[in-house]
C-alpha cells in the first residue's frame, strides 16, 4: 500500500510543476486547446447529421431502438412497474438470501452512477439550447429508455462472467461475446472490444472529465473564480484515496449522503413548483408548444427534439450498457428481475428529477421572451436561448433556484460535487471492468487505468466547458451505437426469459415471501 | 420436555453471560439449545459498484467465520457437558431475526445478554434487549 501516496505524490507535483497561479489560466487554455483539437473529428463524426438534415444520427439511432424495444416487449415500461416496485420492496426476495445485494440496492447504486449533473447541468443546457419544448422529448425519450434499459439489464446478468472465487464480472463486452457465440453469429468479440474501448473513452469523458467540469463550475460559482486545475488535483486525490487506496469508507458516506440530496433537490423543486403554483399550467403549455413549434429557439422542433433526447440519454444512460455493467454484479437466480428493477432508473432519473430541473428553470422566468411575438430572444451567436444573467449549464439551474431560495447555490454546489463524486466512482467501476475485459484482470493493470482516471479528473477540471461536454457526450454515445447492435441481437433472449417468468409468477413458481 | 431455548451470541462477554446463564436453564429441564447469530444487515443499506460486485464472497466468509470461530467452539464445549445444541446464523435486523427463529423453532424462552458499556457492540446488544422487551414473542430473559 505504501506506493500509493508515492504515485499520487508524483501526480500532484507533476501537476503543480507547471508552476504557480500566474501561469494556471493559461495552463487551463492549453488543455482546452489539445483537447478541442484532439477529439474533434470523434466528435463530428458521432454527432454528424443526416445528409441534407440537422438531425444526428446518433439520436435517432436512440431514439429508434428505445421504440423497437417498446413495441416488442409490448409496453413493458407501463405492464411492469407494479412488479418492478414489488421486487426493489423485496417482496419476492427469499428470507434464506439475506446478506446478498438486495434489489434496491442495485437499483440505488446505479442510480448513484446516472443522477447527478446531467439531471441538474445538462438539462439547463437542454433546456438552454433547446427552449421549453426539449422537456417534452426528454421525458418521451425518458419513458421509451425504460425498455433499452430492461433489455440491457437482463442480458448483462444472463451473460455474465462467475469465476471460482465467487466475484463476477458482467455487461455489454460479455453478452456481446457469449450471446453472440450462442446464437452462431460472427463479430461478437470485435463488438466487445469495440464497446470496451468506448466505455473506457465514456468512463472518462462523461463519467469523468464532464464531473469534475461542473463541479468545479458550480465551486466558482459560489467562492469566486480560480483555476480549474486546483480543483482537478482535489479532486484526483480524493478519487485516488478511494478507488487506488480502498478508502471505500469515503464511498460509502457519499452513498449515504447522495440519497439525500436526491430528495432534497427534488423536495426543493417542488417546494418552488408549489409556490407558483399559478405558473405550472403556462409552464406546461410551452414545453408542449415548443415542443412542436420550437417557440422561436435555435433549430426549432428539430432543435428541441434532438435536445432533448441527447439529455435524457446522457442522463439515464439507456441503451449506453453502463447500466448493465452495475446490475450485472448482484446475485439473482432470475435474470429478467434486475430488467425489471433497472427499468425504473430512467424513471427516476429522467421523467421525474430532471422535468424538475427543467420545470424550476421555465417557471422562474430565466429563458428570456420577447414580450412582442412570445417567442425566445437567441443569444449573438444565435446557439443558445439569452438567459436573464447569460448564464448556462449548472450556474442556469443554480440562479433558477436561487431566485427562489438564496441559500440554495450553496446546497447545490454540495450537491453537484458530491453528485459528481459518485458518479465518477461509478464509472471508474465501468471503465475499469471494460479495462479488465480488453487488458485481463490483475493488480498492476487495474492501477494503470485507475492512474489514467484519476489524470483525466485534472484535465476536465481544467478544460472550458464546451470541448468536454462535446467530447463527454460523442463517447457516451459511441457506446450505445455497439450495445445497441447486440441488444437487437439478443433480444429474443430476453423474451424467452420474459415469457417464462411471467408464466412461472401466474402459476405462483415464483414465490412471494411477503404480501 | 419443554420447549426449546433460543439465546443470542456474538461472542462478546455479554453474550456469553446469556449463554451460560441459558445453558445452565436447558440443561435443567433437559430442553434443546439454539444458538443464533445474526450478522446485522440491511437491504436498504447503500453500497458501492465494488462492494457490491465482492459482496456474494464477502457473505461467504462471514457465514464461515461465524460458523468456525464463534459457533463450532461453543456446541462443542456443551455438547460434551450433555447439551442438545442447534446453531442458526442469519442475516438481518437483530432483535426481528431473533424472534422469527423463535418462532420458526417453536421456543418457549428467549436469552439475550445486556452490556451497559459504551462500547459498540454493547450499544448494539443493549438495543437489542431493549426492542426484545417491547416485540419478544415468548418470556424473553435479559442477561446483565
Amino acid at each position: 500500500m505504501s506506493r500509493f501516496p508515492f504515485l499520487l505524490a508524483i501526480i500532484v507535483t507533476t501537476l503543480g510543476s507547471f508552476a504557480g497561479p500566474a501561469m494556471a489560466q493559461s495552463i487551463d487554455e492549453k488543455v482546452n486547446q489539445i483537447f478541442a483539437s484532439s477529439t474533434g473529428w470523434f466528435v463530428n463524426f458521432i454527432f454528424s447529421p443526416f445528409p441534407g438534415t440537422s438531425f444526428p444520427w446518433i439520436v435517432a439511432w436512440l431514439v429508434v431502438a428505445a421504440t423497437i424495444f417498446t413495441i416488442y416487449f409490448g409496453v413493458i415500461q407501463f405492464r411492469a412497474v407494479p412488479h418492478s416496485i414489488a421486487l426493489v420492496k423485496g417482496d419476492y426476495s427469499d428470507p434464506e438470501d439475506a446478506g446478498e445485494v438486495s434489489h434496491f440496492q442495485a437499483l440505488a447504486t446505479a442510480l448513484s452512477g446516472t443522477v447527478g449533473l446531467g439531471n441538474i447541468a445538462g438539462v439547463a443546457v437542454a433546456v438552454g439550447i433547446g427552449g421549453p419544448g426539449a422537456t417534452f422529448w426528454m421525458i418521451l425519450a425518458g419513458l421509451m429508455g425504460m425498455a433499452s434499459k430492461f433489455t440491457e439489464c437482463t442480458l448483462g446478468v444472463k451473460y455474465r462472467n462467475e469465476y471460482a472465487d465467487g466475484t463476477v464480472s458482467g455487461g455489454p463486452m460479455y453478452y456481446l461475446t457469449k450471446g453472440f457465440a450462442e446464437r452462431g453469429l460472427p463479430g461478437g468479440r470485435f463488438l466487445a472490444i469495440l464497446f470496451s474501448i468506448f466505455c473506457i473513452l465514456g468512463a472518462l469523458g462523461g463519467g469523468n472529465m464532464f464531473q469534475s467540469n461542473q463541479a468545479h463550475a458550480q465551486i466558482t460559482n459560489v467562492v469566486g473564480d480560480y483555476p480549474g486545475w486546483i480543483t482537478g488535483v482535489i479532486f484526483a486525490g480524493i478519487v485516488f484515496a478511494v478507488i487506488v487506496g480502498g478508502l471505500q469508507s469515503i464511498a460509502k458516506v457519499t452513498e449515504k449522503i447522495v440519497p439525500f440530496m436526491g430528495i432534497l433537490y427534488v423536495v426543493t423543486a417542488l417546494i418552488i413548483l408549489l409556490v407558483n403554483y399559478d405558473k405550472i399550467g403556462w409552464a406546461f403549455g410551452q414545453i408542449f408548444g415548443g415542443a412542436f413549434t420550437g417557440l422561436g429557439v435555435a433549430g426549432g422542433m428539430v432543435g428541441a427534439l434532438i435536445q432533448g433526447f441527447k439529455r435524457a440519454a446522457f442522463s439515464n444512460e439507456a441503451g449506453v450498457g453502463s447500466a448493465a455493467i452495475a446490475h450485472s454484479a448482484v446475485r439473482t437466480k432470475e435474470p429478467i428481475t434486475e430488467g425489471f428493477v433497472s427499468l425504473l432508473e430512467p424513471f427516476i432519473d429522467t421523467v421525474v428529477i430532471c422535468t424538475m430541473t427543467a420545470l424550476v428553470i421555465i417557471i422562474t422566468g430565466q429563458l428570456m421572451v420577447n414580450p412582442d411575438t412570445g417567442l425566445y430572444i437567441l443569444n449573438e451567436a444565435g446557439s443558445a436561448i439569452q438567459t436573464v444573467d447569460g448564464n448556462s449549464g449548472v450556474a442556469l439551474t443554480s440562479a433558477a433556484f436561487s431566485q427562489a431560495f438564496g441559500w440554495f447555490k450553496y446546497v447545490l454546489a454540495i450537491a453537484v460535487v458530491l453528485f459528481a463524486f459518485s458518479t465518477m466512482i461509478s464509472w471508474s467501476y465501468y471503465g475499469l471492468k471494460a479495462w479488465t475485459y480488453l487488458f485481463g484482470e490483475g493488480k498492476s493493470k487495474e492501477l494503470t487505468f485507475k492512474v489514467i482516471f484519476c489524470i483525466f479528473v485534472v484535465i476536465g477540471a481544467a478544460a472550458s466547458l464546451g470541448p468536454v461536454i462535446d467530447f463527454s457526450d460523442a463517447a457516451i454515445f459511441s457506446m450505445a451505437v455497439v450495445n445497441i447492435i447486440g441488444l437487437y441481437v439478443l433480444m429474443p433472449v430476453v423474451k424467452r426469459e420474459l415469457e417464462s417468468y411471467l408464466a412461472r409468477l401466474k402459476t405462483g413458481e415464483i414465490k412471494r415471501y411477503k404480501s | 420436555m419443554s420447549g426449546k431455548f433460543v439465546v443470542a451470541y456474538d461472542g462478546s462477554p455479554a453474550s456469553r453471560r446469556a449463554l451460560d446463564f441459558a445453558a445452565d436453564r436447558a440443561a435443567a429441564q433437559s430442553t434443546t439449545l439454539v444458538v443464533v447469530h445474526v450478522l446485522e444487515w440491511s437491504p436498504y443499506s447503500f453500497l458501492t459498484p465494488t462492494e457490491i460486485e465482492e459482496r456474494h464472497v464477502r457473505r461467504r466468509q462471514e457465514l464461515e467465520r461465524a460458523e468456525k470461530a464463534l459457533m463450532a467452539p461453543v456446541v462443542e464445549e456443551l455438547s460434551s457437558k450433555g447439551l442438545t445444541i442447534e446453531t442458526v446464523i442469519k442475516y438481518g435486523h437483530i432483535s426481528d431475526t431473533l424472534c422469527e427463529v423463535v418462532k420458526d423453532k417453536g421456543a418457549t424462552q428467549m436469552f439475550v445478554g445486556r452490556d451497559g458499556h459504551g462500547a459498540l457492540s454493547a450499544r448494539v446488544f443493549g438495543s437489542v434487549a431493549g426492542s426484545l422487551v417491547q416485540i419478544a414473542p415468548v418470556p424473553c430473559t435479559i442477561v446483565p
